[in-house]
């Protein structure tokens, strides 16, 4: 939790959500809280699981329908109807519009930055409930995984941490 | 502007101790902030580290971030979590005389 300064020295961060705006935030953080010197581990669960499956992270997609704020050309432009967001093309549009964007502040696609955050020391672990749920098996995901938990083993390996859900 | 002696001069920072003046800044006072941030002995692998920082920042103005340390400066993430434990870009900016980096990435 903190030290006697107050300081956060432990982070569990929950990935629920597997969309890039879902996804990016819990990367951010947890890279965040290693570059302060934080122990830092993500818990992956639901369809935040697509952020560490082989072949599926390279594809994932900004939510173009059914977010209010999203607006086009820019954040300050016009709404986005929800209608126009579910066109063929559109949230490959979004996507793409705003990986550009990403890359020119240096923030990585998903595959490169799990490996950052991993290199960097941050653990990554997959939600049971949702591997048994999805049929999958440890070889579906990349390799920075380290393992499938339980969500008690969860909270046991976040002792001491600030859990955050994202 | 609050100033700092150490390595034997005196150098201005600012509160959380960055050097303000990166003209100021010498090996020396380097070795020594190092020492204030627990690493007690430079290598040459903790210089290329500075050196690349020094010489990124001089040519775009902007503190490079840890992608652009380990694509442009060729140092893997590893390697700079375990020269700098607990803080890497930030304890190397510190040491190298340079801007607290203010990306989040």
């Amino acid at each position: 939790m903190s030290d006697n300064n107050n300081k956060i020295t432990k982070v569990s961060i929950v990935c629920s959500k597997g969309s890039l705006e879902g996804i990016y935030p819990a990367l951010i953080m947890a890279n965040g809280a290693r570059m302060e010197g934080i122990e830092a581990s993500i818990f992956f669960t639901f369809f935040g699981l697509y952020a560490v499956l082989k072949n599926f992270n390279t594809k994932i997609k900004i939510a173009t329908v059914g977010n209010p704020a999203m607006r086009v050309p820019d954040a300050k432009g016009m709404v986005l109807p929800t209608f126009l967001g579910a066109l063929p093309g559109m949230s490959a549009f979004a996507t793409h519009m705003m990986n550009k964007e990403m890359e020119q502040l240096d923030i990585p696609p998903i595959p490169e930055f799990i490996e950052m955050i991993h290199d960097a020391g941050g653990q990554m672990f997959a939600c049971k409930a949702t591997v048994d749920m999805f049929h999958l098996t440890t070889d579906d995901f990349c390799d920075e995984v380290e393992k499938v938990l339980t969500v008690g083993e969860f909270y046991e390996l976040s002792a001491g941490a600030q859990i955050i859900f994202t | 502007m609050p100033t700092k002696d150490i390595a034997g001069v005196t150098v201005e920072v600012n509160e959380e101790g960055y050097l303000t003046d990166p003209t100021q800044w010498t090996q020396a006072v380097g070795e020594a902030i190092a020492v204030e941030e627990g690493i007690s002995l430079m290598t040459e692998e903790h210089w290329k580290l500075v050196h690349f920082l020094q010489k990124d920042y001089a040519e775009n103005g902007v503190m490079p971030t840890i992608r652009r340390v380990k694509s442009t400066g060729g140092i893997p993430v590893k390697e700079l979590y375990a020269l700098y434990p607990g803080g890497p870009l930030k304890k190397s900016s510190k040491i190298a005389g340079l801007p607290k980096p203010a990306s989040c990435i």
